[in-house]
C-alpha cells in the first residue's frame, strides 16, 4: 500500500502525472465514495427498470384498453424526452411541489433526496426502453406454446411467469444488454443535481488538484471497468440459460 | 343433476363456431362415453382442431352447447382450471416448453398449477417418462430430442395432470412413419388402459384397430359415423368414400 502510494507521489514530482486519488487519502476516500454512489445508483435502476420492463409489457399485453394506453403515453414520454430534461422535471418540478419535512436536525428538507430522484428518473427511462424490449421478446414467443400452458389449467399470469418471461428474457437478452449499459452511462446525468457520483467527485477532486487531464483518463477506464463487469455477467447468465438444441 | 360415469364424459350438441365470417363448426353433436376411443377424420380446413379446442374452452363457441362430466364449457361463470384438470390435450407440434427438461415438462404443471408436492410429483413423473418409454431422457431439453420423443414428453406432460379424457390433434402428423409408430403404441396402450380418448388422426390403420367409433367431418358437420368396421366397409355418403379412397 505504501509502495504503491510513494511510486504514484514520485510519478508526479518526477513526470507530472498527478493522480492523487492514489496518494492522497482525502482524495481517495472521495473518489471511492463516488464509486460507490454510481455502483448503487447503477445496481438500483437496473434492478427496478428491468421490473418495470417485466410489468410494463405485461400491462401491454392486457385486456384493459386503459392500461395498454397509460403504458403508451409512459413510452412514448420517457422514450421521446431528454433524460436531462426528465431529471430536471423531476427533481425542480416535482421535486419542489413536496412539501419540506424537518429533519432530525430541525431543519427543513425536501422529503425526496436527490439520489432519490436520481433512481426514479433513470429507472423510468431505462424501464421504457425496457418495456419495449421485453414486449418485442413475449410477442416472439409461440401462440401455440402459451396455449399449451392454457390447456394445462395455466392462468395468464401464470402462464407469463412461468412460461412466456423465461423465453421472452432469452430472446429480449441482446437488446436488454444495450440498454443495460446505456443506463449505466446516463447515470452521469447525475452530476446536474449534486449526487455526489463517480463524474461529480472527479470534478471536485480536479478542480482542487488541477489534475483534469489525469481524472479525466481514471473516469474513461473506471467506466470501461464497470461497464465490463455488467457484460460479463449477463454473458455468464446468458450462457446458464441456453436452452441446448435452440439457436435463440 | 350430478354427473355420474354412466352418461356421456363429453356432450356436444349443435356446436357452432365462427371465426369472423366463416363457419367452421355449423353443427355439430355427438358424445363421449368414459373409457371411449373416438376418432374424428375429414379433409384439412373441415375444423377438426377447432373443435377439439372448443372441447377445453382454448375458443369460446358461438351456438350449442359443449359438457363435460356434465359441466357446461360454454358457460360465462367455467372455472377453466377445473376444466382443464379433466381435459388433456395433445398438439401437432408437440409445443414443449423448450427452457425446461423433459421430466421439468412433466412436472411444471402438477406444481404450478395444482400445487402439489414436488417430491411426489417428481416420482409420478418418472413413471411417467417410463411409461411413454423416455425414463433415460428425462435430463434432456426438448431441442436434444426427436420428434417422436418430444411428442411422447408431451403425452407424458398432459397425463401428469391426471385428466379424465385426452384430446389428441394429429399428433403423429409431423413425424416420419417410424418416429409414428412409438407415439401411436403409446396412445393404443393409453386406450387399452381405458383411458377416454377423442383422436383427430389420418392414421386410419391405427383407427381401425383402436376406435370405437370414427366421425367423418367435413364443411364443419359430421357427415356420417359408425364402428371402424362398418364405418370403412360400407361408407354410404360419397365425400366420405372419396376421403377414404385417397387416403387408404
Ligand atoms: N383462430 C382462428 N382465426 C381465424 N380462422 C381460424 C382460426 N382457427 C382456425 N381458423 C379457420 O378455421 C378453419 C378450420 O380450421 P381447423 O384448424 O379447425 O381445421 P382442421 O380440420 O384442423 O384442418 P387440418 O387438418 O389442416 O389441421 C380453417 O379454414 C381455418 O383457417
Ligand atoms: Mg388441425
Amino acid at each position: 500500500m505504501e509502495a504503491i502510494a510513494d511510486w504514484f507521489k514520485w510519478l508526479n514530482d518526477a513526470h507530472r502525472i498527478n493522480l492523487s486519488i492514489f496518494y492522497d487519502a482525502f482524495d481517495r476516500g472521495k473518489f471511492l465514495g463516488g464509486l460507490l454512489t454510481t455502483l448503487k445508483l447503477s445496481a438500483i435502476c437496473l434492478v427496478t427498470s428491468v421490473a418495470i420492463g417485466v410489468v410494463g409489457a405485461w400491462l401491454q399485453g392486457s385486456r384493459f384498453t386503459f392500461a395498454r394506453r397509460i403504458m403508451q403515453g409512459y413510452i412514448q414520454f420517457f422514450r421521446n424526452t431528454p433524460p436531462l430534461v426528465q431529471l430536471y422535471f423531476f427533481y425542480f418540478a416535482i421535486g419542489n411541489l413536496l412539501p419540506r419535512v424537518t429533519d432530525a436536525y430541525g431543519q427543513a428538507v425536501p422529503p425526496v433526496s436527490n439520489f432519490a430522484w436520481a433512481i426514479v428518473s433513470f429507472s423510468f427511462f431505462a424501464g421504457a426502453f425496457n418495456v419495449e424490449i421485453f414486449r418485442a421478446g413475449v410477442e416472439a414467443v409461440p401462440r401455440a406454446t402459451v396455449e399449451a400452458a392454457e390447456a394445462l389449467g395455466y392462468s395468464r399470469l401464470k402462464a407469463y411467469i412461468h412460461v412466456v418471461l423465461p423465453l421472452a428474457f432469452r430472446i429480449s437478452l441482446p437488446a436488454l444488454n444495450n440498454n443495460l449499459v446505456n443506463l449505466i452511462k446516463t447515470t452521469t446525468l447525475a452530476y446536474a443535481i449534486g449526487v455526489p457520483e463517480l463524474l461529480y467527485v472527479s470534478a471536485q477532486i480536479w478542480s482542487d488538484v488541477l489534475n483534469v487531464r489525469e481524472m479525466m483518463n481514471v473516469l474513461l477506464v473506471a467506466y470501461v471497468a464497470i461497464v465490463g463487469v455488467l457484460v460479463m455477467a449477463m454473458n455468464r447468465w446468458e450462457r446458464a440459460m441456453r436452452m441446448p438444441g435452440y439457436s435463440v | 343433476m350430478a354427473w355420474t360415469a354412466d352418461q356421456p364424459l363429453i356432450a356436444l350438441v349443435d356446436v357452432h363456431k365462427s371465426f369472423g365470417k366463416t363457419e367452421v363448426l355449423k353443427g355439430i353433436t355427438f358424445s363421449v362415453a368414459k373409457g371411449e376411443v373416438i376418432c374424428v377424420i375429414g379433409p384439412s380446413g373441415s375444423g377438426k382442431s377447432t373443435l377439439l379446442r372448443c372441447i377445453n374452452a382454448l375458443v369460446p363457441i358461438d351456438r350449442g352447447s359443449i359438457k363435460v362430466e356434465g359441466q357446461e364449457v360454454n358457460d360465462p361463470a367455467l372455472d377453466k382450471l377445473a376444466l382443464r384438470r379433466k381435459v388433456g390435450m395433445v398438439f401437432q407440434q408437440y409445443n414443449l416448453f423448450p427452457h425446461k427438461t423433459a421430466l421439468q415438462n412433466v412436472m411444471m404443471a402438477p406444481i404450478q398449477v395444482l400445487k402439489q408436492d414436488r417430491k411426489e410429483v417428481e416420482e409420478r413423473a418418472h413413471r411417467l417418462l417410463r411409461k411413454v418409454r423416455l425414463q433415460d431422457k428425462a435430463s434432456s431439453y426438448p431441442g436434444e430430442l426427436s420428434g417422436g420423443q418430444q411428442q411422447r414428453v408431451a403425452i407424458a406432460r398432459s397425463l401428469a395432470m391426471n385428466p379424465d379424457v385426452m384430446l389428441f390433434d394429429e399428433v403423429t402428423a409431423a413425424l416420419d412413419p417410424e418416429t409414428k409408430k412409438e407415439v401411436l403404441v403409446t396412445i393404443r396402450e393409453l386406450a387399452e388402459e381405458g383411458m377416454t380418448c377423442l383422436l383427430v388422426t389420418h392414421e386410419m390403420g391405427f383407427a381401425r384397430e383402436v376406435a370405437h367409433r370414427i366421425h367423418f367431418t367435413d364443411g364443419g358437420r359430421i357427415i356420417e359415423s359408425g364402428p371402424p368396421e362398418e364405418f370403412f366397409a360400407k361408407a354410404k355418403d360419397p365425400r366420405t368414400r372419396q376421403f377414404l379412397s385417397q387416403i387408404l
